[in-house]
């Protein structure tokens, strides 16, 4: 069964959990840039986890649904429709068969994920189906959503199909997972961060002034990372290393001394000095950063990172089981 | 040998202080650490990565909590399982494993080598003279990365090399062959980029159907054989 894109918006994509084992062929990790978000919008529609959505960027998205579906959404604040429906982000929905999904400009934040029961059929490459927009593959033939463009989906599995049959009257289900899991734009936020492996070479005046100064973000950013403006970092020592890994998440810190954050469709290794690496489970709140916001960073232990780690997955556990009643 | 956290999911491990010294030991030694590192199964590594100097390897926390780390240290955990994984290698020596030479076939017409004669020019030669060092010279993929498995290589004739261009150009074709700073490189695919362009190889060298979606990776040895505008058309 197909769905259609009436209108595809600013910027959509196909996106899942990403790919890897790639790297040393030069492939990024790609993927939705809120895996968490993307995961528990599957949850809710009684999708496995890593089944492929799409990730929304500045909204102005509607799609028509050809059959009964399930859908949810997490992200930024955007104003979103079911029909003539509001729909808030992180509550499960009926779309009837012909009925629209539509989602506008966002008011925080830039990006949203939206899980459609079933999930997106698209062919696996290299072992996942997200796209990758930089290299030209995956996805929607490894480019964004077109208007008018029709996208095949798997049939919905029993758990959704037990959801449809109790959302038949509702439409809307009440419940939701917490609040910042559904909604993860903040204004101004502070990103927590681990020293980078390059830390030392920038220099203590660097790394000073970058857990000291609020950062705006420049409008030359993408999925590939976030180039930060605003005061300009002076690196100790202004060589550039031989080319080695990079990850999402790390701060490079350039000779103009305004530092990119990079994200998922980084290139796989770089040359500038790592003074940086925002912590895995903020990242989310990174990938919604838009042009003209105001960033911080505070630096904490990769110890507290590990643990902060482990918490979120212990409680997506946790909301995944205590969902289960729903489907059953 | 250091091993430094690259954020809360990978560590680089740096084997060598200089690659250009002894580029061909260095690259034993990465491939070698890669080959052991492998070997060992450390639980909750994810992948890893040779560059140069060093090898970064991406692990699931989660995974190595579940194997055992305790959760408040996992990267001691991880470097001591590192560096027993690695110090066998001192004990035995680095074996290289023998890998054939790979052949790219190259067009280097003016048509497709934009800047072959700004190369000629800065290196006091002709154009045929580059050709026929840059396709003579024997390399070695010493690292790839980038974008789209872009691979550098290890070994051009000193007399072609050439500083990257001042401005990058916002476009190169498929299949470019460059030439930036003491190295040559191939781009396997249409991205920005600012080496110098000499000339184009109609072969598809990354290809995301295939598994493993490139041609080369850390460690293979290439050679460059000109061809004629007809042989490339003909393969493209």
């Amino acid at each position: 069964m197909k769905a259609t894109a009436i209108r595809a918006g600013f910027l959509t994509s196909v996106q899942d959990l990403g790919r890897s084992g790639l790297r040393e062929f030069g492939v990024s990790s790609g993927g939705a840039l809120d895996p968490h978000a993307l995961r528990v919008a599957n949850l809710l529609v009684g999708n496995d986890e890593s089944a492929a959505g799409l990730e929304i960027t500045f909204g102005g998205l509607r799609i028509r649904f050809a059959d009964e579906r399930i859908v949810a959404w997490c992200g930024g604040s955007f104003d979103a429709r079911i029909g003539s429906t509001n729909l808030l982000s992180g509550h499960p929905a009926l779309a009837q068969s012909g009925e629209e999904f539509s989602i506008e400009s966002p008011a925080i934040g830039c990006r949203a994920w939206l899980a459609i029961s079933g999930g997106i059929d698209v062919a696996i490459v290299l072992g996942s189906r997200s796209t990758d927009l930089k290299a030209a593959f995956g996805g929607m033939n490894g480019r964004p959503m077109r208007d008018g463009e029709q996208f095949p989906l798997f049939e919905n599995p029993a758990r959704s199909r037990t959801l449809i049959e109790r959302l038949r009257d509702k439409r809307v289900a009440p419940w939701k997972p917490p609040h910042d899991w559904s909604s993860t734009a903040r204004r101004e936020p502070l990103l927590r961060f681990v020293r980078g492996a390059d830390a030392k070479r920038c220099g203590p005046a660097a790394l000073e002034a970058f857990r000291r100064e609020s950062f705006f973000v420049s409008p030359d950013s993408d999925r590939m990372g976030v180039r930060l403006d605003g005061p300009r970092l002076e690196r100790s020592d202004q060589a550039d290393l031989l080319s080695e890994a990079v990850a999402p998440g790390t701060v490079q810190l350039p000779p103009s001394g305004k530092p990119i954050l990079l994200l998922n469709d980084c290139q796989t290794i770089g040359g500038y000095p790592k003074l940086a690496n925002v912590i895995t489970v903020d990242l989310p709140i990174a990938a919604q950063l838009r042009a003209a916001d105001v960033v911080r960073f505070t630096e904490v232990s990769l110890a507290d990172a590990h643990r902060a780690l482990l918490e979120r997955q212990r409680d997506l556990e946790q909301f995944g089981r205590g969902i289960e009643s729903q489907f059953r | 040998m250091d091993v430094t956290p690259l954020g809360d999911s990978a560590v680089l491990i740096h084997l060598a202080e200089n690659f250009e010294d002894a580029p061909e030991l260095t690259l034993e030694q990465v491939l070698t650490a890669q080959r052991c590192l492998s070997a060992a199964k450390i639980p909750g590594v994810i992948e890893l990565a040779p560059a140069y100097t060093t090898v970064a390897l991406f692990y699931d926390p989660i995974i190595s909590i579940k194997a055992g780390a305790p959760s408040g240290n996992i990267f001691d955990w991880i470097e001591e399982r590192i560096r027993n994984a690695l110090s066998k290698v001192e004990t035995t020596g680095p074996e290289s494993v023998e890998r054939s030479v790979i052949e790219i076939p190259v067009c280097y017409d003016i048509e497709f080598g934009f800047d072959l004669d700004e190369v000629a020019q800065r290196a006091g030669m002709d154009r045929k003279k580059v050709v026929d060092l840059h396709s003579g010279a024997k390399y070695r993929v010493h690292c790839v990365g980038f974008i789209g498995g872009f691979p550098f290589l290890g070994g051009l004739p000193r007399e072609l090399a050439t500083p990257r261009r001042e401005t990058p150009r916002k476009e190169v074709p498929t299949g470019s062959i460059g030439i930036g700073g003491k190295q040559t490189g191939i781009y396997q695919i249409k991205s920005p980029g600012g080496w110098n362009i000499i000339g184009r190889t109609p072969l598809r060298l990354f290809d995301p159907q295939k598994n493993p979606p490139g041609l080369l990776r850390t460690g293979d040895r290439v050679r460059f054989r000109s061809i004629s505008r007809h042989e490339f058309d003909r393969a493209a």
